[in-house]
């Protein structure tokens, strides 16, 4: 963005705030490692970040950044991040939550973020489970998992966040897995790079209340790491995306990737064009001089 | 002074209140509002009052306008003449007009009654005279335009400039429109009336100043925007929906936006987004919606967020009365968070006021990085009223963007000062960037749980309201400075209780009014004033609750302790009427 770039490149050092608080094992670190090198790539200045959360565990993540950062309240990160973004471009607006902050309490927001296209970077750290009040099943937790809520096994039918988010509108859509550091760098740099609203599903397991919960993704543990083929694929389409999406229940893990890369108007610039047409036909006129023209209007 | 007509010599009028009753696809609010709008540009005083429907396709409507050369403070008890458009409006509100006033009906639709109070009953064809006025493919149209000229013959308004409001209105559609407004308008000024004489309004006293006219909504959002508002995002809801659509069309030339959301949680947090970015944002609603916004509100009691919140009460609980009246909403405004999370609550009493209470609103939230509420009511909001335009050399907010460097010391949450903000992009000499938070945090915004830490943080937020306290103005005041009873009121109670304060001293008695804007905090030292008066009377639209108090009477009782407040309640969802105020103060006073 129009930012200038730092005169030095930021270290992980100058990166770093408080001391994360996450279990021992808890996927959510390699989320934070990989940002970490992305704003250490892209030259992203302090100053220039907004880390913004909701709440749970995951939502935590502000508090181990070196950057502005704003802890809300459970599920609204959204509509927060889409109020400093629609009303100060020159930033760079990161929004961190979990599976129950986002796809439960937020999950109307979520639908409403994507339509509109807001211009920010969206990482849900799922791990299909609440992990910070300990044990309950979430929207994305699988039938039969057994849980403080569900002590016979979940029975409600999980969300497919991928299928929503193409429902929704979201113009860049990809998923990846906390276990595989490099393909998380290249989703996260592509999500930043990416004009409109950019979601990054990670699969982040709960070691604490969860564990093994994704081991079918991870190639140590015997599962299979398969990645989208995006040479033989139209990655506009969101039929194609939507195919994909639907793999992820009948085939878990499904792939990983960019489900969907699609350009569309974001709202940010539909709402500024708005501005400075209105800012031109006004011209010289101070808002004060607005105000007493409205006012001549009225007698 | 409603009913002063009597009293005025023949052939001029100080007031008269004018009921015109029909349906709302007739275009009667247009009517009253042309009649609002032309006191504004001339000198009279005006106050209107109507009703809508709550289904969407018509329905039956009434406009009652308060015209008068001299204050207007209520929009009248009883009406000086009715128009009546059908039969239902005609029986249903002939009662409305006082004994000895005007009734002037559609004679194509009403068949007139007998009627024992010496009404004056003139029949006049405005269907029938509009059609062949227009030619006959007008239908109903124009028979509000056509009574509008009728009206400003009978008091002898100005014509001229009636007409240029009536050009300046259809003047941007078709050549047709305004050709037939302007004859329906001729007609109805033209039209013989035998049975009564002309009233001529008196001239209002022109002061020299400029004047406009708008209802109380309007004059709010052109507040906040006077107030340094660039940002907003909200939810519709009756009656606060109308703010929202002139901020969506008026922000973009200031240069903001106000943004639409999926629901009040998403506008509350969204508008929080934009404070916390470094502009003062505004969310706003009514009741139903103030309720869904209470959490992210806790969050920015707790987070010391600037926020301007609006509030246009309607008749509640849950869905309520939406389009009628009510101040049941102050509790909520005050505590309605979880947690103590103390913010400050404005009413503005007028629709003048609404632009002021708008502009403190603005100063209040960025001085005191604290959520304002506006409780304004359906009430203020969409009745039009005159008055001098708001000088805004000395009502204008420069909008800026603070992004200083922040130095090592910085500490976004001193507990001995007012929160510093520091929006994103604001640079860091030290590095250390702060995380704005809802968790209790420590003076540099860590999470901190620490039992004393929470204790002075409470203390601080709780603090910053009660130096606010000490620098309110005095809430405005009207009549004996002591005596037998003082009426407190707050919002649109305001012009009844003045009123009703004056006729009750022009009986003799020694009667003091105070209004209240600054619900909370309350000016320090307002218990010196009540202990002045035999008795203290506080009118308010809700409900007289569980141990006998409205809800300001129940606020004034814990912090005054004083046995002389009590409460007279009204929850019709209409306003009081200044012989209701009368009769309960005298009731007391008897005792
Ligand atoms: C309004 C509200 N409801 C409930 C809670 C309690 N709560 C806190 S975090 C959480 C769920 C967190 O789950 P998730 O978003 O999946 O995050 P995780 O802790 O697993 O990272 C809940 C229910 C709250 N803080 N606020
Ligand atoms: S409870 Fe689970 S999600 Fe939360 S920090 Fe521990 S491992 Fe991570």
């Amino acid at each position: 963005m129009s930012s200038p770039a730092p005169a030095e490149k930021l270290t992980k050092k100058q990166l770093k705030a408080d001391k994360p608080t996450w279990c021992p094992g808890c996927g959510d670190f390699s989320v934070l490692a990989s940002f970490f090198n992305i704003v250490q790539k892209l030259e992203i200045p302090h100053e220039k970040i907004v880390c913004v959360s909701g709440i749970g565990c995951s939502s935590r993540f502000p508090y181990f950044v070196n950057s502005h950062g704003i802890h809300f309240i459970h599920g609204r990160a959204l509509p927060l991040a889409t109020g400093i973004s629609l009303s100060r471009p020159d930033l760079h607006v990161f929004v961190f939550g979990g599976d129950g902050d986002g796809y439960s309490i937020g999950g109307n927001h979520l639908t409403h973020a994507a339509r509109k296209n807001v211009n920010l970077s969206y990482v849900v750290m799922d791990n299909q489970v609440y992990g910070l009040t300990k044990n309950q099943t979430s929207p994305t937790t699988p039938i039969g998992r057994k849980s403080k809520t569900d002590p016979r096994g979940a029975i409600d039918r999980p969300i497919n966040p991928m299928a929503q988010l193409v429902a929704s509108g979201a113009t860049f859509i990809a998923r990846t897995h906390t276990t595989q550091i490099k393909h998380m760098d290249e989703m996260f740099e592509r999500a930043i790079l990416h004009p409109g609203f950019a979601v990054v599903e990670t699969l982040s397991e709960c070691s604490m209340f969860y564990p093994g919960a994704f081991d079918a993704g991870n190639p140590r543990k015997g599962g299979r790491f398969e990645l989208v083929d995006e040479q033989s694929r139209n990655m506009e389409s969101t039929a194609e995306a939507m195919t994909l999406a639907e793999e992820t229940e009948t085939d878990f893990p499904g792939k990983f990737g960019v489900y969907l890369e699609c350009k569309r108007p974001t709202k940010n610039d539909l709402e500024r064009a708005w501005i400075d047409d209105e800012r031109a036909r006004v011209g010289d006129t101070s808002d004060r001089d607005l105000m007493r023209e409205r006012f001549d209007a009225m007698r | 002074m409603a009913n002063s007509t009597a009293s005025a010599t023949p052939d001029t009028l100080k007031n008269a209140v004018i009921r015109l009753a029909g349906y709302s696809q007739d275009g009667i609010q247009s009517v009253g509002a042309f009649l609002a709008q032309l006191a504004g540009s001339t000198a009279s005083e005006v106050m209107t009052y109507m009703t809508i429907p709550a289904t969407i396709s018509g329905g039956a409507s009434i406009f009652q306008v308060h015209l008068g050369s001299g204050e207007v403070l209520h929009p009248g008890d009883q009406a000086d003449m009715l128009v009546a458009f059908y039969q239902d409006s005609y029986d249903n509100h002939l009662d409305s007009l006082r004994t000895g006033g005007i009734c002037i009906y559609d004679s194509d639709q009403v068949e007139k009654v007998l009627d024992e109070r010496g009404i004056t009953h003139i029949g006049v064809p405005f269907t029938s005279a509009t059609i062949e006025a227009l030619g006959g493919s007008a239908k109903n149209r124009g028979k509000n335009i056509f009574v509008l000229g009728m009206l400003c013959a009978i008091y002898e308004l100005d014509r001229e400039k009636m007409s240029a409001i009536i050009a300046k209105k259809f003047g941007g559609k078709s050549e047709g429109v305004l050709r037939n407004a302007m004859i329906a308008f001729d007609t109805g000024y033209a039209w013989p009336i035998q049975s009564i004489q002309h009233m001529p309004m008196a001239p209002g006293e022109s002061k020299g100043k400029k004047r406009i006219s708008a209802d109380g909504n309007t004059m709010l959002a052109l507040g906040l925007i006077a107030g340094g508002c660039r940002y907003g995002a909200a939810y519709p809801i009756t009656p606060w929906t109308s703010i929202m659509e002139l901020l969506r069309s008026e922000f973009p030339k200031y240069g903001g936006s106000f943004i639409q959301c999926e629901d009040e949680l998403a506008a509350v947090c969204m508008a929080i987004g934009m404070s916390y970015a470094g502009h003062l944002a505004v969310t706003g609603s009514s009741g139903p919606g103030l309720a869904l916004k209470s959490e992210a509100l806790g969050y920015a009691s707790m987070a010391e967020i600037p926020l301007v919140v609006v509030n246009v009460q309607r008749g509640g609980p849950s869905t309520g009365l939406p389009t009628s009246v009510e101040q049941s909403d102050l509790m909520q405004a005050i505590y309605g968070s979880h947690g103590d999370a103390p913010r400050v609550v404005l009413a503005p009493r007028s629709v003048k006021d609404c632009f002021y209470t708008a502009v403190r609103a603005c100063q209040i939230a960025k001085e005191y990085s604290t959520p304002v509420i506006i409780l304004s009511d359906q009430a203020i909001a969409t009745r039009i009223e005159a008055f001098t335009e708001p000088d805004l050399d000395k009502w204008w907010v420069d909008y800026e963007l603070d992004q200083s460097e922040k130095g090592p010391e910085f500490k976004p949450y001193p507990l001995e000062k007012m929160t510093r903000h520091s929006p994103p992009g604001s640079p860091s000499t030290e590095g250390k960037y702060p995380v704005v938070t809802g968790l209790e945090h420590d003076e540099w915004g860590h999470p901190s749980g620490n039992p004393k830490n929470h204790a002075a943080m409470t203390a601080k937020r709780r603090e910053k309201l009660i130096k606010l306290s000490h620098s309110l103005p005095a809430p405005s005041f009207h009549g004996d400075y002591e005596g037998d009873l003082l009426f407190v009121g707050w919002g649109s109670t305001y012009g009844p209780v003045k009123e009703a304060t004056q006729a009750l001293r022009d009986k003799g008695y020694k009667i003091g009014c105070m209004h209240i804007h600054n619900l909370h905090p309350l000016r320090a030292g307002l218990g010196d004033i009540f202990g002045r008066y035999r008795h203290v009377l506080v009118p308010e639209m809700n409900d007289s609750g569980v141990y006998g108090y409205g809800q300001l009477a129940t606020l004034l009782r814990a912090k005054l302790c004083d046995p002389r407040i009590q409460s007279f309640n009204k929850t019709e969802g209409l306003g009081f009427r200044v012989v209701e105020l009368v009769d309960e103060a005298e009731k007391i006073l008897a005792v």
